[in-house]
């Protein structure tokens, strides 16, 4: 392929290896003499831990040895906040393992090492652990009330309230003509990547202890690893391994990324630890569950003058490192891509006796876009408006930006979105779905007897957080390119967009598959934040993109002084080095290297790219469902979703993640539900329960990249594609299936949508 | 999750898997194993031994004579889906066999598992439920018949003894036509509620015979013989399948569990019973609600 390559839509260079089983994924790392880790978990979701009995274990077949949490009682162990460190929540961080009382089932409670995982499950049977029950808290009200607090010394449930705002909602309730509020939910439920969590950890014989397996943001893990082990950050690193997906609860900082370490040093032996997938769904973050009430006030001629909203979100047992992104982004984007400049928000985060929450992709922004977008259906269906043409009249415009959304996170200063255009992929959106034509069509009967309906939601996404990333490139000795990254990976296929990116710097001269990425791992390079928020490509791309041009500028001005030419006389592009207008090349890529070799000069360059702001994409989904009303059961017809993600690097790839996002998505409004009961005991603790998405569930998704709006905050002109297929999914689904059953009265209000909460909504008729 | 310590025997003969079985009383059978190895790898079973019994030839085979069908009872889920001659005898064996699970499980999963672990809401029980078969059991106490009504005899509980062995499924050749239909949360899932319907017209076009059958709406699958006797005698329509689908509801006292309440199974059985007999009747607009 020639240059640029930015924009075309290559095939991912990781895929080869992943297709023929030579990927490296962590479970795939066996070191010699390795010991196995189980860890044995609370079965109460809150009592008194009373004692546990190592000795119950202790010489069983195989069993090296048991940790507790007075094995590290001493150590500053508390796992830290990493992002929203909103007031009070200080106060409710959780410690690697339950000391004397645990807060949700699958809490660890000790950790047994043997010779192999078989041993150590059987040892982890027979482990003697005493508790006294306490009463649990599982729901708002009980959290609120605080008859049972998970932090006695705390005296209350509430881990933080706050409230923010723009402008003057009062007024703007004051005049309007129409007000629509109602109290809504979202429910409870995970990432579920592929592949679970899992690490090494193995102090060498160089006395580093290295850990494989953590992901996303290993250079804010090692910090964190250092002060809870008290040993120095450069004596220990974070590798990084294929990952089988994150989509945001893989990677962050979690009890066994301190209990393996540690036991790795307190045996002196490689330790492994392979999440199974009951622990996985008992331990790694939750997301999503939260109530609000929401209120929008409009003119009668649909114009949105005002939104107010009181989000409270359930955040499990403990502040884990991202929690509070949930509830503080929900409430940021609850008033979407609209001209609204009069805002309101309460926001309050509740302790309860579940799993502690943390990020799943498009966090919050599911939850607010749900809310608002049905409150939006409702308000055109008393104004007597089609549901497109109100979005129409309020969505933001071209001509707005950049647009104040004001400073409604406490933990972040004031943001604007930086550039888009609404209009234009809400409009592309409704033409895909053929929205006028198809408005009428499925107000008609149906030869199947189901009900047909449209659902439109439009949303914004933020993307491409600071506060900076650091690249280096290396031109190699063949010719070929090094790239070193902060970033992480986790399946996005960074090799290869990081690559597109290098590679146009240098005018194609050197190939695309001489280049090579080296990313992750902690040690690396100094300056990496790491994989979130979509920020790879956007922060660490434009970081690279910057080392590149330092490189060519350091490559042009060695080759201009050995040439005795000027510097602006010569290029780079494919073949390699060339006199402007020249007919042939004048060196390859190898030969400027070995020149830069003779004159003594280090063929690399190191550059920090600093955002000034967020980047914001903007688009629409439109579903069209059939409902069928004797059962509950939803189809999905047709789904498009749009996204203008400023600079579409590899569309094929912001293909993938579109489509992938959107059955995520979509997944998760009908599928994907973490239950407990009343005891705090999780009742879909495998995947016969908890019930994911899989290819044959909704064969029937379109999705379209625009390129309208650039940013303008970095120099590729990209914003984050990773997460606007899925923030949408619950506001379109929702919608369409109101639009279905309007004939009959129905209003959808709460999370998810399976058939059984579907068919108590609608009328028996009979059989 | 691994399993705990278990011995492992694979016996080639029927006898060889009695005697082991009479030797360890609580050995379990290892057919296709996609509901065992689950439950050993989550602890929720700890046999002793188990009794691999795939190396057994003749449990797998499969013969036709023009009265009967004889699946042994090691017979794939896939097998029996794409075998023309099996769901040519037996249409219902063929309309049921998608909806279990998906491609790799139908690969591995039997029948005889199936039937011998007694899900409720699984496909096979109903199915031989509604297609009056014969479970041909071998045990110590030598061979016995048992009609499919009587085999099934709750949640994960059949009329299998101790030490005794589910050796094959005899199905009459069907006469008549056949009906299934089921809700699950997706496809391959354990249904919520389901039916599966025979129906035999007599010379004068009315339902000489019929046996309904719904699962998941129970313990185990049940005959709704009020909606039968409704049917006998009757010119098919779409007012008479309304009539049976009602019948079949009446009294029902179905579970709850985490994708259905009992009101949903309650409310959904007489709409899949009524689909699958308008499936078995041809009668499209008897699938659509009133």
């Amino acid at each position: 392929m020639n240059a640029p390559f930015t924009g075309q839509p290559l095939i991912r260079a990781e895929d080869i290896a992943h297709l023929t089983g030579r990927a490296r994924f962590v479970d795939d790392i066996r070191p010699e003499g390795c010991l196995h880790a189980v860890i044995a978990r609370s079965p109460f979701a809150h009592a008194r831990l009373l004692g546990v009995n190592t000795a119950s274990v202790e010489g069983l077949p195989g069993v090296v040895g048991v940790i507790t949490a007075a094995d590290f009682a001493e150590l500053p162990a508390e796992i830290p906040i990493r992002l929203a460190p909103l007031a009070g929540f200080e106060t409710f961080l959780q410690r690697p393992m339950a000391a004397d009382r645990v807060r949700f089932v699958g809490e660890a409670v000790a950790v047994i090492v043997a010779t192999s995982r078989f041993a150590a499950e059987d040892a982890a049977e027979r482990l003697e652990v005493a508790y006294e029950p306490l009463d649990p808290v599982v729901t708002y009200d009980a959290a609120r009330a605080g008859a049972s607090l998970l932090f006695p010394a705390a005296g209350t449930n509430i881990a933080t309230r706050y409230t923010a705002g723009m402008g003057d909602a009062d007024a703007a309730f004051a005049r309007a003509d129409l007000v629509i509020e109602r109290h809504m939910t979202a429910h409870r439920h995970t990432a579920l990547p592929l592949e679970t969590r899992g690490l090494i950890a193995h102090q060498e014989a160089d006395g580093i202890l290295r850990c494989w397996g953590s992901t996303k943001v290993t250079q804010w893990n090692r910090r964190a690893l250092a002060v809870m082990l008290g040993r120095p950050e450069h004596s220990m690193d974070l590798i990084e391994v294929d990952v089988g997906g994150g989509f945001g609860a893989k990677g962050e900082f979690y009890p066994e990324d301190f209990l393996i370490p540690f036991a790795a040093l307190r045996f002196g032996a490689p330790v492994k630890w392979i999440e199974d997938r009951r622990e996985h769904l008992l331990t790694t973050n939750h997301s999503r569950e939260m109530e609000a009430t929401v209120a929008m006030a409009f003119a009668r001629d649909g114009t949105m003058l005002g939104v107010r909203a009181r989000i409270s979100a359930d955040m499990g047992a403990y502040v884990r490192t991202n929690g509070g992104v949930v509830p503080a982004k929900a409430a940021q984007f609850v008033a979407g891509p609209y001209r609204i400049r009069d805002i309101a928000l309460e926001v309050e985060a509740l302790l309860t006796n579940k799993t502690p929450v943390g990020t799943l992709r498009g966090p919050g922004r599911y939850e607010a876009h749900f809310f608002r977008e049905r409150l939006i259906d409702l308000a055109a269906g008393q104004l007597g408006l089609d549901p497109a043409e109100i979005r129409r009249r309020n969505l933001l415009r071209p001509t707005d930006m950049p647009w104040s959304i004001g400073k409604l996170v406490p933990y972040e200063p004031a943001s604007s979105i930086d550039s888009s255009d609404v209009p234009a992929a809400f409009d592309a959106a409704l033409d895909a779905l053929g929205y006028d034509a198809l408005r009428d069509e499925v107000r008609k009967p149906r030869p199947d007897g189901r009900l047909h309906g449209i659902g439109l939601a439009c949303f914004v996404e933020s993307s491409g957080a600071g506060p900076s990333e650091t690249a280096r490139v290396e031109l190699r000795e063949d010719g070929g390119l090094r790239l070193i990254s902060g970033v992480s990976t986790q399946g996005q296929g960074h090799k290869t967009v990081l690559a597109q990116v290098a590679g146009d710097v240098f005018g194609g001269a050197v190939p695309m598959d001489a280049i090579e990425l080296r990313n992750g791992t902690a040690s690396l390079i100094e300056g990496g934040f790491g994989t979130y928020h979509s920020r790879a490509v956007v922060v660490g791309g434009s970081a690279i993109h910057l080392a590149g041009q330092t490189l060519r500028a350091k490559l042009l001005r060695a080759a201009a002084a050995r040439l005795q030419l000027r510097a602006e006389d010569l290029t780079l592009r494919e073949g390699g080095l060339w006199r402007e207008g020249g007919t042939q090349p004048i060196a390859s890529m190898a030969e400027l290297h070995a020149w830069m070799r003779e004159a003594g000069e280090a063929p690399d360059a190191t550059e920090t790219f600093r955002p000034e702001g967020r980047t914001y994409t903007c688009g629409a989904h439109a579903a069209h469902v059939a409902v069928d009303t004797e059962t509950g059961q939803v189809e999905v017809l047709r789904y498009v979703a749009t996204e203008d993600v400023g600079k579409a690097i590899n569309p094929l790839l912001i293909h993938g993640q579109a489509i992938g996002a959107a059955v995520q998505g979509i997944g998760a409004t009908f599928l994907d539900e973490l239950v407990y009961d009343a005891d705090g005991q999780l009742l879909t603790g495998s995947l016969a329960d908890y019930l994911v998405a899989t290819a044959t569930c909704f064969p029937n998704i379109e999705t379209i990249t625009l390129e309208n709006a650039p940013s303008t905050l970095n120099p590729l002109g990209a914003k984050g594609a990773g997460e606007g297929g899925v923030v949408a999914c619950a506001a379109a689904i929702a919608n369409a299936i109101a639009d279905a059953l309007k004939p009959l009265g129905v209003e959808i209000n709460h999370l998810p949508l399976g058939p059984d909460r579907l068919l108590r909504l609608i009328p028996e008729t009979p059989a | 999750m691994k399993a705990p310590p278990f011995a492992y025997a694979a016996p080639s003969t029927i006898a060889e898997a009695l005697a082991l079985l009479a030797a360890h009383e609580d050995a379990k059978v290892l057919a296709g194993g996609q509901s065992l190895m689950p439950a050993l790898n989550l602890r929720l079973a700890a046999p002793s031994v188990l009794v691999d019994i795939n190396g057994i030839a003749e449990l797998s085979e499969v013969s036709l004579t023009p009265t009967e069908l004889r699946l042994g009872a090691l017979v794939r889920h896939k097998r029996i889906g794409t075998d023309a001659a099996i769901a040519g005898a037996v249409p219902l064996l063929g309309l049921a066999c998608p909806h279990i699970a998906h491609g790799p499980i139908r690969s591995r999963g039997t029948i005889g598992g199936s039937l011998s672990h007694a899900d409720p809401a699984a496909e096979w029980p109903a199915v031989c439920l509604a297609a009056d078969a014969v479970m041909e059991i071998r045990g110590p106490a030598g061979p016995r018949h048992v009609p499919a009504e009587a085999f099934s005899l709750g949640v994960f509980t059949t009329a299998l003894r101790p030490g005794e062995l589910l050796a094959a499924i005899r199905f009459p050749v069907a006469r008549g036509r056949a009906g299934f239909a089921e809700v699950a949360r997706r496809h391959g899932d354990f249904a919520m509620v389901g039916a599966a319907v025979t129906v035999e017209l007599g010379p004068d076009g009315r339902c000489a015979d019929a046996r309904v059958v719904l699962f998941g709406a129970s313990d185990r699958p049940i005959r709704r013989r009020a909606a039968e006797e409704r049917l006998r005698g009757q010119a098919p329509g779409a007012a008479l399948l309304r009539e049976a689908a009602s019948l079949a509801a009446e009294g029902l006292d179905p579970p709850s569990d985490l994708h259905a309440s009992a009101e949903y199974r309650r409310r959904v059985a007489p709409v899949m019973v009524r689909r699958a007999l308008a499936d078995a009747l041809s009668l499209p607009e008897a699938r659509l609600a009133a």
